[in-house]
This record gives C-alpha cells, sequence and structure tokens, in this order.
C-alpha cells in the first residue's frame, strides 16, 4: 500500500509559542565527553534583515560518532544524557546559539567515513517547507574528501563551514544567509 | 564481528523515498509574500541520506506531560469557545505506523488570537487557553489531543486576507528526513478555496488531505464533536541507497 505523503506548511509567524517551551541549548551536560564548543550565529533573509522568527533544530553525533538512535548500528557507545538533539529560536538580531560537543566521523554513503558534521533543520514564517543543511568545521583535514561536501559545488562550499572566533578557539561562528551572494547550501533532502 | 562493523563502518543505509511529484509546495510561492525574501535562489543540493538523515531526535514519555495533550485543562478555569477532540495516526507512505513520535500543536484561541506578542489582531486573549500541546503517538502510530476550535484571523498578505481555522502540527518521525511541520483545516471552510498556503500545495489530491474530517465515533456525547486527522511521513525506500541513487 502506498499513502501520499502529508504536504509540509510554514511554522507562521507565532512558531515560539509552539516550540518555546521545548527549546534545547545546551545538549551536553557536563557528565558527556567531548571537546566542548559553542556554535552561534544569525539568520538573515534575501534584504540582508535578521530573521527575528526562524526556528534552528540540530542534530548531532556523540564525540566518538555514535548517533543516539537505534539504527546506528556501529559498536560504539552512547552516551547517557546526550540525545544530540537542539533547538533554538532565533533572537530580535536574528542570533542562535547552542553548546555542544563536537561530534566524531559517522559513516557515509559506500562506508566512507564522513567529516564531522552537525545537520540543521531551519523554520521560519516564509518557507513553506523546511530547510536543511550542515556545518563542518575549520581546519579540518577530513572536510576535503566528504562525500556530502564533494557534491556541493566548490566555489559554495565555504558556506558549511564555520569559522572560528579570533577570540575563543571554542567558539564556532555560522550564518544562515537566504538569498544573495554568499547564498548558504540547501539540500535536496 | 566482520571487519566493516569492527572499523565502525555500515555499508547499506536505506534512505527515504523522496516526496511524490507536486505534494510538497515549491519554496517559492509569490501568492504567499513572504516567501520572496526567505526561499533559497540558488539550486539546492541532492542530498543523499547517510546515517545522519536517517537516524534523529529519539523522545520518550519523560519528554510529554499528560496535561500536554489536553489544552483546555492547563489552566484553573476552562477555556472559552467549541470544545473538540482532534485524534488520528501517524504513518508511513508504505502505511506502517510511526510508534512513539513526537507531535507538537500549536494553535489560536476561539477568538482567532495567539497568546505571542507579535499578534495584534483586535480579538481577545483566553486566560485560560495558552493554546500549545505535545504527546506521543502509542505502538499503533495513534495520537489524540483534546482543544478548542480555533477561530480564523486576518492577516497582511493581501487585501482582506483571513487564514482559515487551523491547527500546526510538528512531526518528527524516526529519522530526520521524516520530520514535518504541517497545518490542520477544518472540513466545509469557505476560507480555504481564498488561501495562499492551502493553495501553495499543487497537487489536486495531497491538498485536502491536509482538511480532518467529521469523526461521529470519537466524539464524546454532550461534551465534544470530534476530527480525525491522519498524517503521513514519507517512507523508507526499498532498495538500499547506494544503488538506487536518482
Amino acid at each position: 500500500m502506498s499513502l501520499l505523503t502529508t504536504s509540509s506548511q510554514t511554522v507562521g509567524p507565532y512558531v515560539k509559542i509552539g516550540f518555546e517551551s521545548f527549546t534545547v541549548v545546551e545538549l551536553a551536560p557536563p557528565s558527556v565527553s567531548g571537546e566542548r564548543i559553542t556554535l552561534s550565529g544569525r539568520v538573515a533573509d534575501g534584504d540582508g534583515k535578521p530573521v527575528n522568527d526562524a526556528v534552528i533544530e540540530i542534530w548531532q553525533a556523540n564525540a566518538l560518532g555514535k548517533y543516539a538512535h537505534p539504527e546506528d548500528a556501529q559498536d560504539k557507545p552512547v552516551e547517557a544524557g546526550f540525545r544530540g538533539f537542539g533547538r533554538c529560536l532565533t533572537d530580535a538580531k536574528g542570533g542562535y546559539r547552542f553548546t555542544t560537543i563536537k561530534p566524531g566521523r559517522v559513516p557515509g554513503p559506500a562506508g566512507a567515513p564522513q567529516a564531522p558534521h552537525i545537520v540543521v533543520t531551519v523554520f521560519m514564517r516564509g518557507l513553506l517547507k523546511h530547510l536543511i543543511t550542515r556545518v563542518y568545521f575549520p581546519d579540518e583535514a577530513a572536510n576535503a574528501e566528504d562525500p556530502v561536501l564533494k557534491l556541493v559545488p566548490a566555489d559554495r562550499r565555504a558556506t558549511l563551514i564555520a569559522r572560528r572566533s579570533p577570540r575563543d578557539k571554542a567558539a564556532l561562528e555560522w550564518n544562515v544567509i537566504l538569498q544573495g551572494q554568499d547564498e548558504t547550501v540547501f539540500f535536496d533532502y | 564481528m566482520n571487519k566493516a562493523r569492527e572499523e565502525g563502518i555500515i555499508t547499506s543505509i536505506t534512505g527515504y523515498r523522496r516526496p511524490y511529484f507536486a505534494t510538497q509546495p515549491a519554496y517559492l510561492y509569490p501568492g504567499y509574500r513572504s516567501t520572496l525574501k526567505r526561499a533559497p535562489t540558488q539550486p539546492l543540493v541532492f542530498l543523499p541520506h547517510t546515517l545522519s538523515e536517517v537516524t534523529g531526535p529519539v523522545f520518550g514519555y519523560d519528554d510529554v506531560k499528560p496535561t500536554d495533550s489536553d489544552l483546555t485543562r492547563q489552566h484553573d478555569g476552562e477555556p472559552l469557545g467549541e470544545r473538540i477532540v482532534v485524534s488520528g495516526r501517524i504513518l508511513d507512505e508504505n502505511a506502517r505506523p510511526v510508534a512513539h513520535a513526537l507531535v507538537e500543536l500549536w494553535q489560536a484561541n476561539a477568538a482567532g488570537r495567539y497568546r505571542h506578542a507579535v499578534d495584534d489582531h483586535d480579538a481577545p486573549l483566553d486566560p485560560n487557553f495558552t493554546g500549545v500541546g505535545r504527546v506521543l503517538t502509542d505502538g499503533e502510530g495513534r495520537y489524540r489531543f483534546v482543544t478548542i476550535k480555533p477561530g480564523a484571523y486576518p492577516w497582511r498578505n493581501h487585501y482582506n486576507a483571513w487564514r482559515p481555522a487551523h491547527l500546526h502540527f510538528s512531526l518528527f518521525g524516526l529519522g530526520l528526513v521524516q520530520r514535518l511541520v504541517t497545518q490542520m483545516y477544518f472540513p466545509g471552510d469557505p476560507l480555504l478555496e481564498y488561501d495562499p498556503m492551502y493553495n501553495s500545495v499543487p497537487d489536486d489530491k495531497a491538498r485536502p488531505r491536509m482538511i480532518s474530517s467529521f469523526d461521529w465515533e470519537t466524539t464524546i456525547p454532550d461534551i465534544a464533536l470530534a476530527y480525525r486527522y491522519d498524517i503521513v511521513l514519507r517512507g523508507r525506500d526499498a532498495t538500499p541507497m547506494e544503488t538506487s541513487r536518482s
């Protein structure tokens, strides 16, 4: 039997009331192992204006490259207290911020390991269906061989790689630019 | 333990089917003005479904409280408006139930006003209604909410624009690419034919699937009318991703 997939509709301008009681901006309690990082940035529309009514959701593996999910059959441990899910509503300046740990490498198509990355889902008024993109890490040799990054035109790959803050090595900055010259790469998922 | 497993490598991931043609709206839909400055303008990049996409956050009964699914009992008093039951099943395209899926709901009150700072519609707030619910589906993919029928409300998209009454639904399936946010509409609503959101879905069969149906069987005598709303998330591809690359 085949059923027709339900159509997507926008979250609209009032998504905050739906999601604010279930926001997760600190993903890793102290007991969780791994390199502590912050991931922050802003969301901007086609006029470069901040988007103050967006929702950013992130999904990631733990420091060993294991997802807290039954389909991850790798022989690696999950860690208590680490779900790997975050959700942040943007503020008046279009900003978002998560504290988490850097994920380990997970297998990709045909078993080739992927470079460390975080999957990002973006919702907002004006998006009839959500966007999916990824954040990769700066100074990461594995990026050159990443099977998904290789599918992205070379001149647009930089939009998926976070920048390290010059003031704080643990602070990564990454923006979501919806349109224009520096438009973030979004995926057909 | 074989070598691939030892190295932590998984060689075959079964991805999810891409949505059937025209069941999903395009990003750019000029009839809905906000898409103009927010829809991507560059081509999307095809994303193979890897372990990162077929996994996704897992939720449990610790994430929801019993009162989360009854929006009429979240305050000391009862909210104003028509009490309704909304229930249904979360299935995938292969008609398999999606068990233990997190379902989130938000909505306007009976007067068509959201409890949100930017909603300046000249209609009363209801101190006994927040308009936010959450529930986990059972082992058969079933969910149920008790709430108040929301009112229609005006918006600024075009002259004399009104949104048909609707409930916002957010769903997490088993895998990240099953994630869906949609809106549930009510049968017989004359505003639907004027609504750009509803009409952004090109497929003539898919569009009315967003309309719930009156359900006499789950209607509670003397208490509340009931509506049924089933939601279909993407289903698994029949074959592993590596061999079915489109």
